[in-house]
């Protein structure tokens, strides 16, 4: 299954980029800030109207598309985690079904199981700690049983420990069969957790491919504008800068 | 049915008769002369304007706040009411208040222009700021043309009639007005519960809301829909009846598991009993004048906002 990219163009952020991503792999966005990271992934989710090209989920164009069709396939998790009202953690989750219109209960448990978050089922939102959130977050991602994660800078504010754990989780899932598309901004967690990364730079495609090619030291030089040495073997490797 | 639902329920239940009973002369239906037609003809359409008025508002408020993800959000930001309110000063600059449906018939037209001009301002692909700030120069604009139509009011008596009417009231209310509101307030439930599951969406943001399927546009033309009809009808036939749209969501709120759409039932079923229960209080307090439901219920809402926005600036310390 593909979700795929064509010539997409998005005037001012994104000119004539090509991507294409297959399930089952973790594919992470790189790039400096204004690059056009998180443009990209909104137009991988379609919530983004392009001036060209087009994304196609299994050959399928997107904009024709039902939004419940899409929504059922797609499960996008945006930088801010917004929650507006202080739901359960077990609501926060349900609202992950409203695509499927139903309850879910069964897709609701296990993704609160897959996030260790069973204890907290019936907690307000407004008492979990920033890890905790973000699991909870992810989770309501999980429960609608999407075919691709899209998510924009889900370890953003996380400390380490809770950035492994959660880049633990999109691995896992990973592996059972979903595509997963994540923006990040630290190189290390692309490097050594990623399958697949795509480095953009103002609005184009400056590379794509396996980590150690895609984020080598040339192309950080390059496109970050900063000298850096990888350190440590493949899979557990730490940028040096300077 | 949830819990909520069905205490609300019950309390409406108790609170019914009771009101049928109320007033500057309580009636018993044993021994008071003419009960029958009084009970009848009197203040069963006038309880019944009170559920139907309040059930409308307070749904609206709930779908609103829900839309607007903002505790202080108010069913009047949309600028439909103040555009009812102006349609209805129209008619009574024109003198046309003695017929039972013109008033209320300018009034809907009044909400109807103003669900239009707010469609159309903020369009196909307007956003929810673009859609506030668009409601919120309505408001502006019908305020200011209904002050203009007060102050060229063409005699001393037109006047009085705008400003008393202004204050929103049940009095003298009949069967009339209760067919005109009633099917009306439904039909704009039955919209407001078609967008429940886009403000249960829009719980987790705008995009988040839109990856989860929820289409903006169909949003926007539900919730004009059924705030316009809701609040549109309300206020053509009793007035403009403020705060109840603000804070019957909150008072119902902490009984539900919080999301929009769990809200909604239960904040009409609170708005009805809440104007139902002022509304019997307006009648039975001691004045020389009957108290205007409006002002009654400006009376509690202003205090229970400022007390709002202290907690909410406690919670930002």
């Amino acid at each position: 299954m593909s979700l795929i990219a064509a010539e997409l163009t998005v005037e001012g952020r994104l000119e004539e980029v090509t991507v294409a991503m297959q399930t089952g792999q973790v594919t992470a966005i790189c790039g400096p800030n204004g690059a056009g990271k998180s443009t990209l992934l909104q137009c991988l989710a379609g919530l983004l109207p392009t001036e060209g090209g087009l994304v196609a989920l299994d050959h399928r164009p997107l904009d024709q598309m039902r939004p419940c069709e899409r929504a059922q396939a797609i499960g996008y998790l945006p930088q801010n985690g917004e929650i507006a009202w202080d739901l359960t953690v077990r609501n926060l989750v349900a609202l992950g079904r409203l695509p499927h219109r139903d309850r879910g209960e069964a897709e609701v448990a296990a993704a609160l199981s897959a996030l260790d978050l069973d204890s907290f089922a019936e907690r307000p939102v407004s008492q979990l700690s920033g890890g905790e959130r973000a699991r909870a977050l992810l989770a309501r991602v999980l429960a609608g049983t999407p075919r691709w994660i899209l998510a924009d800078e889900p370890l953003a504010a996380l400390d380490i420990a809770h950035q492994l754990a959660l880049i633990g989780h999109f691995r896992r899932t990973a592996r059972e069969g979903v595509g997963v598309v994540l923006v990040l901004h630290d190189l290390a967690l692309a490097m050594n957790y990623a399958d697949r990364v795509i480095v953009l730079d103002c609005g184009e495609k400056a590379a794509d491919g396996d980590p150690q090619v895609a984020l080598s030291e040339d192309v950080i030089a390059r496109v970050w504008g900063v000298p850096a040495r990888w350190l440590g073997e493949p899979g557990a490797r730490a940028l040096v800068v300077g | 049915m949830t819990r909520p639902v069905q205490i609300l329920l019950l309390l409406l239940a108790i609170a019914v008769p009771l009101s049928l009973m109320a007033g500057r002369v309580w009636i018993d239906p044993a021994t008071t002369p003419n009960a029958v037609v009084i009970l009848m003809e009197l203040r069963l359409p006038r309880a019944l304007l009170a559920i139907v008025i309040g059930a409308g508002l307070g749904a609206s408020g709930a779908a609103m706040q829900g839309y607007l993800r903002n505790p202080l959000a108010d069913p009047g930001l949309f600028g439909i009411a103040p555009g009812a309110a102006l349609g209805a000063v129209v008619s009574l600059w024109f003198g046309y208040a003695a017929s039972p449906y013109l008033l209320p018939l300018f009034a809907l037209v009044g909400a109807a222009a103003a669900m239009a001009l707010l469609a159309a301002i903020a369009g196909r692909a307007g956003g929810i700021a673009l859609f506030t700030l668009a409601g919120m120069m309505i408001a502006s604009l019908a305020g200011a043309l209904t002050s203009l139509a007060i102050s060229l009011a063409p005699n001393a008596f037109a006047m009085s009639e705008i400003v008393n009417w202004l204050m929103g009231a049940l009095t003298d209310r009949g069967w009339p007005d209760v067919w005109i509101a009633a099917p009306l307030t439904l039909l704009g439930i039955v919209c407001l519960m078609m967008a429940a599951r886009g403000l249960d969406a829009l719980v987790l943001g705008e995009s988040a809301a839109r990856s989860l399927g929820m289409e903006p546009a169909h949003l926007q033309c539900w919730l004009v829909a059924g705030v316009g009809l809701t609040v549109g009808s309300g206020v053509a036939v009793a007035g403009i009846v403020g705060f109840v749209g603000l804070i019957v969501p909150h008072l119902v709120r902490p009984l539900t598991d919080r999301r929009p759409s769990s809200l909604m039932l239960p904040s009409a079923l609170a708005g009805a009993l809440l104007v139902l229960v002022a509304d019997c209080l307006c009648r039975i307090l001691p004045l020389v004048t009957e108290l205007r439901l409006g002002i009654a219920l400006s009376l509690v809402g202003a205090p229970f906002f400022l007390w709002l926005l202290m907690q909410m600036r406690r919670g930002l310390a």
